[in-house]
């Protein structure tokens, strides 16, 4: 499914309108992932103080502090959530380099990248696993 | 000639007047928004004021391209990333010289709002800040004065549109019937330049 890139974890920010979201997804996806390698994932919710919304200065805080050399996928919900990240990504500096932006699903997706990370593979599998959430369908 | 003096000007007088109307701009978001519009945006403008009075860029291309910066990382809400990406690359696209004339701030708009597009994917009719700043930018190669009043027109002609970006967007048939929030705060952005120029901006730069 995937490449191995040696001991070197992609990097996973999650980015909410919500502290409290992001925060909890991150707890539910690195639980589901199981006893695999501790994958570093960062939540990156609301503004700096605290309220709902998207704040820059977090995410890419939250970028650098998961950024192990092989790359970080970025899980955003909506929004201003997801302008800022491309806005981010536009910039060129404001981001570790080779940070992507996922298409997926915020929860479903931050799952299935975890999960993908912690097995070693590279950003292009932990990006398709993610955007094959979109997939799973419950009815 | 439009020197770093007149486009800090422009990013003075838009501070004051995003103050004088956020009540109005986060009552118009209230109706179809977060309500937020207003106190996001002064709290984005504010802080740019702040960082070119305390230290003014040399250029145009400097002062926008920083502002940019600035709204992208204080707003807090999509208006953060989407004018500042207006600004940014507005400021990238005028590029190292000292001064410009008006011709080349509506090209260089120009490719600003092209990049606004880009990023929110909006067109025009979806009733969004897109609908205030193509019609001024076209205008802009007149007059600063029918820049102005064909972003204000632009903004008024939302009130009938159905909203197809945005939190707006959900609504579907009830956004009918309100003034969108993002086309005001552009018509307010583009007036600032009239404002700000000197007597005689309007005759500058053009043919």
């Amino acid at each position: 499914m995937s490449e191995v890139s040696d001991e070197k974890l992609v990097g996973i920010v999650l980015v909410s309108h919500s502290a409290a979201v992001a925060a909890s997804v991150a707890e539910l996806a690195q639980g589901l992932s199981g006893g695999g390698a501790s994958v570093p994932v960062a939540p990156a919710g609301g503004t700096e103080s605290g309220e709902l919304g998207t704040s820059a200065e977090l995410i890419a805080a939250a970028a650098a502090s998961v950024d192990r050399g092989a790359g970080v996928a970025v899980l955003t919900d909506l929004g201003s959530a997801v302008l800022t990240v491309k806005a981010l990504l536009a910039e060129g500096d404001e981001l570790p380099e080779n940070t992507q932006l996922v298409d997926a699903p915020f929860l479903e997706g931050a799952v299935a990248a975890v999960v993908t990370a912690s097995t070693g593979a590279d950003l292009a599998a932990v990006a398709a696993a993610a955007s094959e959430a979109y997939g799973y369908r419950k009815v | 000639m439009l020197d770093a003096d007149f486009f800090r000007r422009w990013m003075t007088v838009t501070t004051a007047s995003v103050d004088r109307e956020a009540e109005r701009l986060t009552a118009l978001d209230s109706e179809i928004g977060d309500a937020d519009h207003g106190s996001n945006l002064q709290r984005g403008f504010r802080a740019v004021k702040d960082a070119l009075d305390k230290e003014p860029p040399a250029t145009p291309g400097a002062v926008l391209t920083q502002a940019g910066r600035l709204l992208v990382s204080t707003v807090g809400g999509a208006s953060g990333p989407l004018y500042g990406t207006l600004l940014r690359r507005t400021g990238k696209t005028l590029g190292e010289a000292a001064e410009v004339d008006r011709q080349q701030l509506a090209e260089a708009l120009r490719a600003g709002v092209d990049a606004v597009m880009k990023l929110g994917g909006a067109a025009p009719g979806d009733k969004t800040m897109i609908d205030a700043l193509l019609p001024a930018v076209e205008a802009l190669g007149e007059s600063f004065t029918a820049a102005r009043d064909a972003a204000r027109d632009g903004a008024v002609a939302t009130t009938p549109m159905l909203a197809r970006k945005g939190r707006a967007s959900y609504l579907g048939e009830r956004s009918i019937g309100h003034q969108d929030p993002g086309a005001t705060s552009s018509a307010l952005l583009i007036a600032a330049l009239l404002d700000a120029g000197p007597g005689d901006a309007d005759a500058g730069g053009g043919e």
